[in-house]
């Protein structure tokens, strides 16, 4: 590096200047340019960050504001400082890899312990809210309220003249404050500074958003709240629960009946009743004690568990089977035309694959596809709606989709084996059957292992090819999840937390963690079977 | 059609003029007609979906009738429905693809940059926790990335649920793994001479790295820009739950949507919506397929 070695006085010495010089030749190569982008690119960060800090602390957000602060700190300080190349490459995949694949995975570990889902997605205080709001009915002698509707960065409020005279404003979720510098007109509030009044059009336009706006009236929410059918007068209206806080009890006015916490996530009464909404709360291992001894989610669970082991192996076999089939059969140098064929066969790869198992749904259709009504001339064979005819479909679909990926792959390795082997196998008298299964299956073998476990674990979480063409279907009516016969682990986790009216995500994210620890067992043993790790460094 | 006339094609005879036909057809013969087969086969479903494309106000019973008529009426309505902005998906397919695989060629680029030719602290254990990580899709953690999202998007709506950007961002995330595996092996192979001369040249890191290596390694960087595209472009589960308003979907949940609400009775629609779909995808995997199918191998052997 330095041009003067001899003249230094002593290592250390040489050692900084040659940093040194490093860093000058570093700084002088790298050109403004270079520089203005690296500043303009860390602005575009540090802005959204504060940003970011600004409404995460006005929501008093701490910990994630915390944790913004942190990495923007850790940004500017890996991108600032001098040296540390590797981490200014590795950041910002590391960013991303970190938030939406290792912290996603973690917090569905956490998502499993818990009874998150339909019914149970919020803080308790948000469930006492909304079962209050839900039961409100409107005070039969109720006073009537003129009221004015007020707008203030986008937000509404509600500027109430109390029949008293009192004026006072309030919104949703914040209950109604004294005012006394509002402008008055005929004995009625009509404007407040730092506040715009809606007038009769803008009313109308968000006739549903007013409508739904219900102010409480004072900071109990048993003493009622206030509703404005038109926007312009408002009536109490009082809930039909009675929130008791001190016991944390819910007590039904009409009926009588009291419901309370008792540790589940919702106001139970004695008879075992729930009221929803309730609230989310940590449950333990109650989804992986469900999952793995109520019947009727084990029952689906094994069966779908081992399905999901038959179809990716057998769609593996078959596809590789077929593959090598082709392969064997055009490696012919003798055979004229099969640039075409090749390219022919490789239309299934090339086309998006959610689109052909859409296609394939509708050739299959029962009554109108083309399978039944022209090949089969009428028959009614139920392809994708008989528990093993949908399961024979799905894996012929996939031998479909997935034989010219095989074809293409199996072809190359057989042109890598080089041709003396063969020529010194006639030579000593072998049959061509032989060659291929003593000579050449196994030289195939070892250089398309890793593609055929890929493989593997591709097919395993094959998601669009089950939901696309059967929808998992037909579905178990005896399953206490919304399952079918051909329904995969992944396709199933899909369906128990998105599908339906009855989400749970906790159950969903227990099956994600039940598969998580499956593939890292696959994961372990394919590592050592393959010994991919030698050849890392 | 060509394979069909190939079999009896005298040329063949005339070409191996002591070659019977009896021993043509031994020898190669059956090799076409396994041909014919595989290529009806491999081929079929999409002439059928094309021949259905062509019937207007086709139904799945009429599209049994294969080129029964010659009509781009389904092409034209494909872009004239409200309910199913077909347009807008096409555009949201292209725009989300595009950006998530010139992200992740990036930032894959960057990190095996780094571990091809830095040795840094944890750089083993990096290159190994890739590829464990790499075992373990993102459709795994489908409820958690909702979750997290809907999270955001109480705070910041831009990048939450029902947002392109907070789509993006989650591929992104899975931007590491099996692409920085497959560029490292390919960085490998650029000789890091190259790099010293360019150093002792007064380059410094980044310019070696955006404008020498980058150029180096083109071809790994369209493979791995190709295979994001593709996947990205049909990836569903994902996509399914962040986008929610019909006009910010993609093609997968929207052509899904389209077809599980009226099965049979739009089917020429759907077919013309799947064969627009289907073209940039195919015309570049067709044109670049000996690049993938080496890119794959490679990549995975290593």
């Amino acid at each position: 590096m330095t041009t003067t070695p001899e003249t230094d006085p002593g290592p250390i010495r040489q050692s900084a200047r040659a940093k040194r010089a490093t860093r000058i030749a570093d700084a002088a190569a790298g050109g403004w340019k270079l520089v203005a982008v690296k500043i303009l690119a860390l602005g575009v960060v540090d802005a959204i960050a504060i940003f970011a800090l600004f409404v995460l602390v006005r929501g008093e957000d701490w910990l994630i504001a915390g944790l913004v602060v942190a990495v923007t700190l850790l940004v500017n300080w890996i991108y600032f400082s001098r040296g540390k190349l590797p981490a200014k490459y590795l950041a910002p995949g590391l960013i991303f890899l970190a938030i939406f694949q290792i912290f996603v995975l973690l917090y569905s570990g956490y998502i499993a312990f818990t009874n998150y889902g339909t019914g149970h997605n919020s803080t308790k205080a948000d469930a006492v809210n909304s079962l209050l709001l839900s039961s409100q009915n409107r005070v039969a002698d109720s006073p009537n309220y003129r009221l004015t509707v007020l707008e203030q960065l986008g937000e509404l409020s509600f500027l109430v003249t109390e029949p008293d005279g009192s004026v006072s404003i309030g919104g949703e979720e914040r209950p109604l404050k004294d005012v006394n510098n509002a402008q008055l007109e005929g004995g009625v509030a009509v404007g407040l500074d730092g506040y715009t009044t809606l007038g009769f059009q803008d009313i109308l336009g968000r006739q549903s958003a007013i409508a739904s706006i219900s102010v409480p009236l004072t900071d109990d929410p048993n003493d009622g709240m206030l509703r404005t059918p038109d926007g312009s007068s408002a009536f109490l209206y009082t809930s039909s629960l009675d929130y008791n806080e001190d016991a944390g009890t819910m007590r039904d006015k009409n009926t009588g009946i009291t419901y309370s916490d008792i540790g589940t996530g919702a106001f139970t009464s004695d008879n075992g009743q729930e009221l929803l909404p309730g609230w989310k709360i940590e449950v333990g291992l109650d989804n992986f004690v469900r999952a793995f001894t109520e019947e009727s989610i084990r029952g689906p669970l094994i069966s779908v568990t081992v399905w999901t082991f038959a179809f990716a192996f057998l769609s593996v076999f078959t596809t590789f089977a077929l593959g090598l089939f082709l392969a064997i059969v055009f490696n012919d140098k003798r055979m004229k035309s099969r640039k075409y064929y090749r390219i022919i066969m490789i239309l299934p790869y090339a086309f998006p694959g959610f689109l052909s198992a859409l296609v394939w749904a509708g050739m299959m259709n029962q009554e109108f596809g083309f399978i039944n009504t022209v090949l089969l001339g009428g028959a009614e064979v139920p392809w994708l709606t008989n528990e093993w005819l949908a399961k024979g479909s799905v894996l012929f679909v996939n031998l479909w989709l997935g034989f010219p990926y095989m074809f293409l792959v199996t072809t190359g390795a057989l042109q890598a084996i080089p041709e003396e082997l063969t020529e010194a196998a006639t030579v000593d008298g072998a049959k061509p059957w032989a060659i291929f299964r003593f000579v050449k299956l196994p030289l195939l073998l070892v250089s398309v292992a890793p593609l055929l476990i890929s493989s593997f674990a591709f097919n395993f979480n094959n998601f669009n090819l089950i939901y696309m063409l059967t929808n998992g279907g037909p579905r178990d009516v005896s399953a206490g999840v919304n399952v079918g016969a051909t329904d995969i682990l992944i396709s199933m986790v899909y369906k128990v937390a998105f599908v339906g009216a009855n989400r749970d995500y906790g159950l969903a994210s227990a099956f994600a963690i039940i598969i998580f620890i499956l593939v890292a067992g696959i994961a372990i043993i394919s590592f050592r079977r393959t010994k991919s790790l030698e050849e890392l460094n | 059609m060509t394979t069909t006339t190939q079999k009896h094609d005298p040329v063949v005879v005339v070409g191996h003029p002591r070659r019977s036909f009896k021993r043509w057809a031994r020898e190669t013969g059956w090799r076409h007609i396994i041909g014919v087969i595989m290529s009806i086969f491999a081929a079929f479903p999409l002439l059928y979906v094309f021949s259905a494309s062509l019937n207007p106000g086709g139904t799945l019973v009429t599209a049994n009738s294969l080129f029964s008529s010659f009509n781009f009426g389904s092409y034209v309505d494909l872009f004239n429905r409200p309910q199913q902005p077909y347009a807008a998906w096409f555009g949201n397919t292209l725009l989300i693809g595009g950006i998530s695989s010139l992200g992740t060629v990036f930032l894959g680029a960057l990190a095996a940059y780094a571990f091809s030719r830095m040795r840094f602290i944890g750089r083993r254990v990096g290159l190994l926790t890739l590829l464990l990580v790499q075992m373990f899709p993102q459709l795994l953690a489908v409820v958690a990335i909702f979750l997290l999202l809907s999270g955001i998007s109480e705070i910041f709506p831009a990048i939450g649920l029902n947002s392109q950007i907070g789509l993006i961002m989650v591929y992104l995330g899975g931007a590491l793994g099996v692409n920085t595996y497959l560029m490292y092996g390919f960085f490998n192979t650029v000789p890091s001479s190259i790099d010293e001369a360019a150093k002792i040249d007064g380059a410094g890191h980044a310019r070696i790295f955006f404008t020498i290596i980058l150029r180096l390694v083109a071809p790994i960087l369209a493979v791995v820009g190709l295979l994001s595209f593709v996947g990205t472009t049909s990836e569903f589960v994902i996509a399914s739950i962040v986008l929610i308003d019909p006009d910010k979907q993609t093609l997968a949940v929207g052509l899904y949507q389209f077809v599980s609400q009226e099965f049979s009775r739009n089917w020429s629609i759907f077919a013309a919506g799947a064969v627009l779909a289907a073209i940039p995808v195919m015309t570049l995997f067709l044109f670049l397929q000996k690049y993938i199918v080496g890119g794959l191998t490679a990549g995975s052997v290593k």
